[in-house]
């Protein structure tokens, strides 16, 4: 399994039968390929639909039904189409039980900054600071390190998404739970040492006496 | 009802060709355009737009789609002088305008974008939320406190033309929407003081039920005539 599998299926395991769940762009996406047996989630597509399915088979596309990437996808029974405004009224109004997106950087505070690099990446926020605002639990999936440069950091040198503490970091060294005192390491990946996520880490960690292997089945 | 009877009723919306509605937008005017990356975006008005060599518009928008789609062809032209959005990403012509100083860039996050043109239409002086305190997004803004919590007041976004992308259209001009070709278009269909509906379809009064109409006929300006196909 990849990095990003890896990571993927860790967050999978998080979600519970009957969740409305966000997932962002990217590496998050991957998430709806391993969902656990027997959970069955409800994927909301922040530009409108309750109930996204995967993409439909080539030349069968809808291109009114599309996810928030612009990617074809496909509804699934019991799906329902909505505004955007509603969309927005079920992230922000406590009614989306997850998302999950992408980070650049998580800091000690739990704080994530994942929509812009000043002078280089301008794309706009689109709908990730209502998402980290407002979703019930928030989970950021992100590579540990940049070209070996810890993006789990003391402090975000980037812009914050939101003063809204994120609920849990999953990268491919570890799961760590941002906390009031600081960031908990929770576990580490199959084969990797505790040293070595430190090493990888700008930011102070917790260290509780049990540490488990992340479980990934 | 008659056929005679639909012909004369004064309910029945006179159709526009997407060149008489592109004429009816001056320079300078304020447009909020339907569409999430080009889905659901009124495709013939915005080519006919580009055609009138007009320009200096304000775009309101959820984003700028790609280069040679949607509203990426009004910015391909240079027609945008100012836009409100939440999300350029996907279109590296609206940042190279914006970097070069060519067109002012308001970004917006996208559930604060939904709920200040709701709030133009909707006749309220503004929102509040807590999406963006403490980010770059508050700077200048008012933070109001409710029970505790901040909020950040955004103010109601009205525009000159709102320009919807429908599924259906009836001949009074009740709409409905496609699945996620709905997005902004239900909302910018009431803060725009002239409206113009491209539906994909047009369809006998009555088709479209009474439940499943989203837009009313009575907020529709103008429609666009149906899409000729083979010349018909």
């Amino acid at each position: 399994m990849d990095d990003k599998n890896l990571i993927a299926r860790r967050i999978a395991r998080e979600l519970q039968d009957g969740d409305l769940v966000n997932l962002g762009i990217g590496m998050p996406t991957l998430v709806a390929g391993h969902l656990p047996a027997g959970v069955h989630v409800f994927f909301q597509a922040e530009n409108g639909l309750i109930g996204l399915g995967p993409r439909p088979p080539e030349g069968m596309e809808d291109p009114d039904l599309t996810d928030a990437g612009g990617g074809f996808v496909t509804a699934m029974p019991g799906a329902a189409s909505i505004d955007s405004a509603m969309s927005f009224g079920l992230i922000r109004g406590g009614h989306l039980d997850m998302t999950v997106l992408g980070g650049l950087e998580v800091d000690e505070r739990g704080y994530l900054a994942n929509w812009m690099v000043p002078g280089k990446m301008v794309p706009g926020m689109g709908g990730a600071m209502d998402l980290v605002t407002g979703s019930k639990r928030v989970i950021v999936a992100m590579i540990h390190t940049a070209k070996g440069e810890p993006k789990v950091v003391k402090e975000c040198t980037l812009p914050l998404t939101s003063l809204r503490r994120i609920d849990l970091l999953v990268t491919e060294l570890a799961v760590i739970q941002p906390t009031e005192n600081g960031l908990l390491l929770k576990e580490v990946a199959p084969g990797v040492s505790v040293e070595q996520v430190i090493k990888a880490t700008e930011a102070k960690l917790i260290l509780p006496e049990n540490i488990p292997e992340m479980q990934l089945h | 009802m008659s056929t005679t009877e639909v012909a004369r009723s004064e309910r029945r919306k006179r159709v526009l060709s997407a060149e008489d509605a592109a004429a009816l937008i001056p320079d300078g005017a304020v447009l909020m355009i339907g569409g999430f990356m080009g889905v659901g975006s009124p495709h013939r008005i915005l080519d006919a737009l580009v055609r009138t060599g007009r320009g200096n518009f304000t775009v309101i928008a959820n984003d700028t789609a790609r280069p040679g789609v949607g509203i990426g062809k009004l910015i391909d032209a240079k027609l945008v002088s100012k836009l409100i959005a939440s999300h350029i990403g996907t279109n590296p012509e609206t940042q190279r305008q914006m970097i070069a100083g060519e067109m002012a860039v308001e970004l917006c996050p996208q559930g604060t974008l939904a709920e200040r043109v709701r709030a133009g239409g909707y006749g309220l002086g503004g929102i509040l939320t807590s999406t963006g305190v403490g980010t770059v997004v508050a700077a200048g803004k008012r933070v109001i406190e409710v029970d505790g919590r901040e909020y950040l007041l955004e103010l109601p976004l009205k525009a000159d033309f709102a320009l919807v992308g429908a599924h259906r259209a009836d001949y009074y001009g009740n709409l409905d929407y496609a699945l996620t070709a709905r997005n902004f278009n239900p909302l910018i269909a009431m803060a725009g003081r002239t409206v113009i509906a491209e539906a994909a379809e047009i369809v006998p009064v009555g088709v479209i039920p009474p439940d499943e109409v989203v837009t009313p006929a009575t907020l529709v300006t103008h429609l666009l005539e149906r899409e000729k196909i083979n010349g018909r």
